[in-house]
């Protein structure tokens, strides 16, 4: 018989009969409707507490945030988006206060050390956030890969406030995820850290040192 | 660093537990790195919780992991068959020696030299490294705690922080006697020393091991909670990942998964939740450009279908390892991680252990404990924790057939001495002639009575037998 199958039969067959199923109630991580103005302030609240940076911004001024952060960084250069409007967008501004402009769009294997050793800021988009726990929902795709939100020093999210939810709870179902879930899913509340010396907090220890969101309200 | 304490937790007598505690309670450092680390630590989980209906919650949390436990083989169909739907190889292990040879198997068939491994306890439990090296693999930790249990040869003393024994100083020297860093109390230093050496690794890694927090049947997810990024590294930069976990870490879906990671990081560190949550539902797909080409799963059994068959220690597979119970231990707190010689230590520890190891040789881990209730009470899915160990007590003492051998090592811990005293004890009280003329004789000899009384008078006077029995002296006030 295969491990598989003794396993199996095992548990089937357990010596104590059928167990009981208990009910579960969930209303317990329900939240009263946060209005959007709330959920931001406390997105910015918990993901501050945990060293992240939010900038708030509008549609028409991003841009300039990000040249100003990005100079005070002195980043050399910013791993961009190719197809999504961000990445587009920077392109086509042509803007002379923002360093050099990479794009993944390579497989990985072919510029690997290029991407740990030379990238100093990427920027993504998120899929929304999570105001309770100030966290962001990334789906990594081919646009924008999954270590574009790991490896740079810094990384960079932009959120849009209309898509900030209050739970996770609320954030699966709203996007139906028991439907289908993409091959690597996200959510990054702050920075890299580890307090494994002496309980001592360090950040970056294997991702960014810093996680910075633009919120587009 | 001596002989016994090399590599893994196997080679170290759990049986020796009584000297190691001995020790460790005389060793000024390991009482304070643990005290203040333990304080921190209940601290933050009191503040995380506030606001919440907490008790409520923790229902939820057992009720979840008791609903999934109650379908747990059709779980564990489901997930293989949504797991292979998605490209995740999905592969069985009875016991750790089996899930050691499939993870070598498939390191085999890629020519692997190389693995760099996230956090995993399974693999602890499996020895996982130990057996890779013997067959020509490097296998190396880099969760940075692992990172530096393993460069000074030792075994984790806490399964969230795993080198919370060391402080600064001695990380420093080891850093700087391993790999060449210059000796220094930065902790910023240290850190960027070790992502600097582990980031090569990560390049260089042929394969990628990583632990499972929650697998959903649902949606063919793997889930991992971590702060570092270390596990996003060893599931997306390798060619090859391969995650390990107990079977009983199924839930059905990822409704279940919000309400076990809302009590997971707030009672393993205080976190409203940790930096990165991963969930991984297959392979790197052509038209992606990284990510690993290949994805398995091991599923390890090791001693919890056994476990599962027992309505009352069914309880124990309920954790979801967050270490709550240990960081609120009294014993835990005085003694450390390494007193019990176990991979798993603490509460949860003295309630796993003994299915794994048997109760012959993890005999002294049920009653490392005062019952003092701290652990059940903190339990985020409530285990009723002191319950099952005097349930292990029981077990590894009990001798009449009439209670089947649930527990490998049952009546382990039997004296015929002890039985013989206790069956007297019981005759005694259930005749009062021979309990009025037992207790009036043990009065009129009190003075035969020894001044020491074993180790109980150690650090305690003994007890004075009265001169009166209780019987004499209601009888003298006329009642």
């Amino acid at each position: 018989m295969s491990s598989r199958e003794t396993i199996l039969q095992r548990l089937r067959n357990r010596t104590g009969g059928e167990l009981t199923v208990p009910e579960c109630d969930f209303s317990v991580l329900v939240r009263d409707d946060w209005s959007t103005a709330k959920r931001i302030e406390r997105f910015e609240k918990m993901i501050e507490s945990v060293h992240g940076e939010v900038h708030h911004c509008t549609e028409d001024m991003w841009m300039d945030r990000l040249a100003e952060v990005l100079t005070t960084r002195g980043a050399r250069n910013l791993l961009i988006p190719k197809r999504h409007e961000i990445g587009q967008a920077l392109r086509n501004a042509g803007r002379e206060d923002l360093p050099e402009l990479l794009i993944y769009d390579e497989p990985i294997e072919s510029w690997q050390a290029h991407l740990f050793n030379e990238v100093d800021a990427s920027i993504t988009s998120t899929r929304g956030g999570i105001a309770e726990t100030g966290s962001l929902i990334l789906w990594p795709n081919n646009d924008e890969p999954r270590l574009m939100s790991l490896v740079p020093p810094v990384h960079i999210a932009v959120l849009k406030a209309s898509e900030l939810y209050t739970t996770f709870r609320e954030a699966m179902q709203a996007q139906n995820w028991a439907a289908g879930m993409p091959t690597n899913a996200l959510l990054i509340s702050g920075p890299s850290k580890t307090a494994d010396i002496e309980q001592t907090l360090a950040y970056g220890v294997h991702g960014p040192k810093e996680l910075i969101v633009l919120i587009i309200e | 660093m001596s002989e016994t304490a090399e590599h893994t937790g196997h080679h170290i007598d759990v049986k020796e537990f009584h000297p190691r505690a001995q020790a460790a309670i005389h060793n000024p450092k390991i009482r304070k790195n643990f005290r203040s680390a333990m304080d921190g630590l209940m601290s933050k989980r009191k503040t995380a919780f506030e606001g919440w209906d907490l008790e409520t919650l923790r229902d939820l949390g057992a009720n979840v992991r008791l609903r999934a436990l109650a379908n747990l083989p059709e779980l564990l169909e489901q997930l293989e068959k949504k797991l292979t739907e998605n490209g995740i190889k999905v592969h069985w292990a009875v016991d750790g020696d089996e899930a050691c040879r499939i993870v070598r198997d498939i390191c085999k068939a890629r020519d692997a030299k190389t693995v760099i491994k996230g956090k995993s306890m399974v693999s602890e439990e499996m020895e996982l490294n130990h057996y890779l090296k013997a067959e020509g693999i490097e296998a190396l930790e880099s969760d940075l705690g692992e990172y530096i249990v393993q460069l000074a040869d030792e075994t984790p003393s806490h399964i969230i922080m795993p080198a919370i024994h060391k402080n600064t100083g001695e990380i420093s020297e080891l850093m700087h006697e391993k790999t060449g860093t210059d000796l220094s109390n930065d902790v910023e230093y240290l850190t960027a020393s070790a992502r600097q050496q582990l980031r090569e690794k990560f390049m260089s890694a042929d394969v990628g091991v990583s632990g499972v927090n929650f697998a959903v049947a649902e949606t063919g997810t793997l889930c991992l909670v971590e702060n570092e990024g270390n596990g996003r590294m060893t599931t997306t930069v390798p060619k090859c990942h391969i995650a390990v976990t107990g079977i009983e870490k199924v839930v059905p879906s990822m409704e279940d998964v919000s309400a076990l990671l809302a009590l997971l990081t707030r009672s393993a560190t205080g976190q409203h939740i940790t930096t990165y949550f991963n969930m991984i539902s297959g392979p790197r797909k052509a038209e992606e450009l990284d990510g690993p080409e290949e994805v398995h799963l091991v599923l390890v059994d090791n001693g919890r279908s056994s476990i599962y068959q027992d309505d009352e220690l069914l309880d124990t597979l309920r954790c979801i390892r967050c270490g709550a119970c240990m960081n609120h231990c009294p014993v835990y707190t005085r003694v450390g991680g390494h007193a019990y010689g176990t991979t798993y230590p603490g509460p949860i520890g003295k309630i796993l252990m003994p299915h794994l190891i048997g109760l012959d040789e993890g005999r002294h881990l049920p009653s490392a404990s005062s019952l003092c209730g701290a652990c059940g009470e903190v339990c985020p899915v409530k285990i009723p924790i002191p319950d099952l160990l005097v349930r292990l007590r029981q077990e590894s003492v009990d001798g009449d057939n009439l209670h089947p051998a649930k527990v490998r090592g049952h009546g382990a811990k039997r004296s015929s001495k002890e039985a013989l005293i206790w069956k007297g004890w019981a005759w005694m009280h259930a005749s009062p002639g021979i309990y009025r003329f037992g207790t009036s004789a043990a009065t009129k000899f009190r003075a035969l009575q020894p001044s020491k009384a074993g180790a109980w008078t150690d650090y305690r006077t003994a007890p004075k037998l009265a001169a009166k029995t209780l019987h004499q002296r209601m009888k003298e006030r006329g009642q």
